[in-house]
């Protein structure tokens, strides 16, 4: 309501702004205060790329809300900036993460894997001495250190080599008070115990000097890198055997017997994910296992739960049948359940040796549902049964309603039989009706992780697999299984966004011939 | 219209005035009761874990075991005992994240779909076309740059990275448009553009006719779509998962996972009476608004 009168301001029709208008320059303000806070934060960190962001989405805002050039895109602006963050970037770094060999032993640049690397690699200076030590913070609330080094206190924190603290007051050979810093007391640095572990504070400007270090908060060492990085031959060099590093096409310090030191940075592998996916022996037999069970998946569930669907909604169908509300109420229940909760619950009614399924519908059977691998594909399927048959039971019933009734007029004039009629009237056009939403039901379940996750895990796992893979495992599942994000196998975002690149090409494909296919069908019927 | 359709449908009742009158037993039968057999058969397999669960949630015993007999005895230890748990941090996390996503989602979702169906712009058709290819490639596909992009927003804004829930918010939020966008887009469209036009002589702003006439009529889709996403967030795991690292954080799906998975057998009980009352929520707005859902799902299917 505001813009018109705004117009009418500017243009001098005699109106003034209205209420509308407020509310427009308060929710642009507060966008804009959060984006500043944004701005300065990224500048503070040093990620150029979202202060990037940040500034280009922040213009774009202002410049959308205050002209009058772009009345859809005031509509439009909000939901395209989530998309464009949470949706279109994440999909384009996934396919960019597929080409580097990111994850363990390759997380960072290759500055801060020299960093690591010279920090990791350090041992104490032989017959240097121990120093007392107290755990300080500064008034800008950085942990340091106050050691007594010669008789003499010294100061310092990460960012700040040790330096003389004149000022500081000494007591039994510890140091007790610094001034423009605050001691901290026992409990203070127990509750801080990994930041104080973890804290070097370096000895002099050079790094070469090494830093000190303290396990427990009272006496500290001088520790000294045992590899030495030489920046203008970009080499590192082992101080102790003399061997030389340098670095090689994987992302690591590799010595000339082929030796590699542990930390890597993230470099550009090409297509090596995907030769890994295809070709190498740990991931290639799993690899098509799975993509041939999410085939078999995706496509049996459909197929189930539609058959079903469909049966029962022409059962149904009848409006002379009584109860027909409280046939269907009850029937939908279980898509009206949350899939985690009928994923979990089927997993305990299906166990083995105390599930109500054996114990009591098979009188104390004991069949194994979820680790025999043929059952298990069967189980989960079954299960998929459960949850998908009431939704298509729902989309049949309301195709089945608005099918023209002329054409049955018109087949039963022709003298066709029930089965006649449903084969050549009432399947075709209930497929036309419904594939769209049969292709989404397809889409949805080719990646149907929660189900396969909380109901099987993906198990019961290949024997020969060195990953943790199994074989109600689908592509989805395996994906997650490789990333390593919870903790199970080593982490390789690379190989697992590699394999991500393979779900969205397999499901646009098909999705695009899915939709080509059934616009043709329409333009058949 | 629809009974008779119904009827010619099936080419069953040849005479609607047939129905008035009783059936000898044979043809009732022959015609509708098998189908009642059917349809308990039918419910049987979809109500029984109901029933089971329900019942496991009651038994005393909290053990997998000691769920098998239905309904043995009625107690309600387990739900006390949820009290010891986090469970209902976890639903407090998944009912404000849920809402805030399903709120979010409508008001973007609607306000996208409007530009899309009542303004004429450069960009409207490929805009529309690029929607529709985006919506094929679900986000939870890119869980891992999710979880890396995470990393770094984090480094800059905490309260935008890992282990947030505002965070988890923002990802689910990207997907709104992809997905709802032309669910109401087609709905939109239904609306007659007379009603605009009227507004428009009579001096509504775009934004008059978008809050106080396009939003009224079109109330029942936004109840979909809110719906459609809160049980869509709802059960939402992988991302969660990815996301919220302490457990003060988790959603139910992420929690209820961690019982079952750890130790089946002995949180049995526990889990049934969660599972319980984490499905009340759902299976109260999906009753309630049955009617609703059922339009919405069905409005894609058959206007094609």
């Amino acid at each position: 309501m505001s813009r018109a009168r705004y117009q009418g301001a500017v243009t001098g029709s005699g109106t003034r702004p209205g209420a509308g208008f407020a509310v427009k320059l308060v929710l642009v303000a507060l966008v804009d205060a959060l984006g500043v806070f944004g701005v300065l934060a990224a500048w503070r960190a040093g990620s150029w790329g979202i202060l990037a962001a940040t500034v280009a989405l922040l213009a774009a805002a202002n410049w959308v809300y205050f002209t009058k050039r772009s009345l859809p895109l005031k509509y439009i602006l909000p939901g395209l900036a989530f998309l464009l963050v949470y949706q279109v970037y994440v999909v384009g770094y996934t396919g960019y993460v597929a080409f580097t060999n990111y994850g363990d032993g390759h997380n960072s640049t290759k500055e801060q894997a020299v960093d690591a690397l010279l920090v990791q690699n350090e041992r104490r200076v032989e017959g240097s001495p121990a120093l007392p030590l107290t755990v300080v913070e500064s008034s800008a609330g950085d942990l340091g250190f106050a050691v007594v080094s010669g008789g003499e206190a010294e100061v310092g924190t990460a960012d700040e080599p040790l330096a003389a603290a004149p000022g500081a007051t000494l007591d039994g050979g510890v140091v007790t008070a610094v001034p423009g810093w605050t001691v901290l007391d026992r409990a203070t640095v127990l509750q801080r115990q990994d930041e104080v572990t973890t804290l070097r504070v370096p000895v002099s400007a050079d790094a070469a000097d090494g830093s000190v270090r303290t396990q427990d908060a009272r006496t500290g060492y001088v520790f000294q890198p045992v590899l030495v990085y030489d920046e203008a031959a970009d080499t590192m060099t082992d101080a102790t055997t003399g061997v030389v590093y340098t670095p090689n096409d994987e992302g690591q310090f590799a010595s000339a017997d082929g030796e590699t030191l542990p930390v890597g940075w993230r470099v550009t592998v090409g297509f090596e994910n995907f030769a890994t996916a295809f070709g190498d022996d740990r991931y290639a037999g799993p690899f098509v296992k799975i993509l041939a069970w999410t085939f078999a998946f995706a496509l049996l569930s459909v197929v189930t739960t539609f058959a079903l669907g469909m049966f029962l909604a022409m059962v149904f169908n009848d409006p002379r049948l009584r109860g027909r509300k409280v046939y269907r109420t009850l029937m939908i229940l279980p898509y009206a359940m949350p899939g985690f909760l009928a994923a979990l619950l089927w997993a305990g009614m299906l166990n083995t040796s105390f599930g109500v399924v054996n114990q009591v519908l098979l009188g104390g059977a004991s069949v194994p549902w979820l680790t025999d691998p043929w059952l298990a594909k069967l189980s989960v399927l079954g299960v998929n049964l459960w949850l998908g048959f009431p939704y298509m039971f729902l989309i049949c019933t309301g195709a089945l309603q608005s099918l023209p009734g002329d054409v049955y007029e018109a087949a039963r004039i022709d003298g066709a039989g029930r089965w006649r009629t449903w084969r050549s009237i009432t399947m075709p056009l209930l497929l036309v009706a419904t594939a769209p939403l049969l292709i989404s039901s397809f889409a949805f379940n080719f990646n149907n992780f929660t189900l396969i996750k909380m109901l099987t895990g993906g198990g019961p796992r290949f024997d020969d697999a060195s990953v943790p893979l199994g074989h109600t495992d689908i592509l989805i599942s395996m994906v997650y299984n490789v990333s390593g994000l919870d903790g199970s196998a080593p982490r390789d975002y690379g190989l697992a966004s590699a394999l991500s690149i393979v779900i969205f090409v397999v499901v646009g494909v098909v999705s695009a011939v899915a939709f080509r296919q059934t616009r043709k069908l329409e333009e058949l019927s | 219209m629809t009974t008779s359709t119904q009827a010619r449908t099936q080419g069953l009742a040849r005479d609607p005035q047939q129905l008035r009158h009783r059936m000898p037993a044979g043809r009732w039968a022959r015609e509708l009761g098998w189908r009642h057999l059917v349809g308990v058969v039918a419910i049987l397999f979809a109500v029984f874990p109901i029933v089971y669960v329900v019942s496991a949630s009651l038994s005393s015993t909290g053990t997998l075991t000691g769920s098998n007999e239905l309904f043995a005895d009625v107690s309600g230890a387990n739900y006390a005992a949820l009290g010891a748990t986090r469970f209902w941090t976890w639903m407090g996390n998944t009912l404000v994240i849920g809402v805030a996503t399903a709120l979010g989602t409508v008001l973007m979702g609607a306000a996208a779909a409007y530009a899309f169906s009542r303004f004429r712009f450069a960009g409207r058709r490929p805009g529309l076309t690029a929607l529709l290819i985006i919506q094929m490639f679900p986000q939870m596909l890119a869980f891992v740059a999710i979880f890396l992009l995470l990393i770094s927003l984090g480094e800059v804004v905490p309260a935008l990275g890992l282990n947030s829930k505002l965070a988890l918010i923002c990802v689910y939020l990207g997907g709104a448009l992809g997905v709802n966008t032309f669910l109401m887009y087609g709905f939109f469209n239904t609306v007659p553009r007379e009603l605009d036009e009227a507004a428009k002589i009579d001096g509504a702003t775009h934004a008059q006719t978008y809050w106080t006439i396009i939003l009224r009529l079109v109330t029942p889709i936004l109840a979909v779509v809110a719906l459609l996403s809160f049980i869509s967030t709802f059960g939402e795991f992988i991302i969660a998962r990815v996301v919220l690292q302490s457990e003060s954080n988790w959603t139910l799906a992420v929690g209820l996972y961690g019982w079952v998975s750890s130790l089946l057998e002995a949180n049995w009980g526990l889990f049934a009476a969660g599972a319980v009352l984490s499905a009340i929520p759902v299976l109260a707005l999906f009753l309630f608004l049955q009617k609703y859902i059922v339009g919405g799902l069905t409005a894609g299917s058959v206007k094609g």
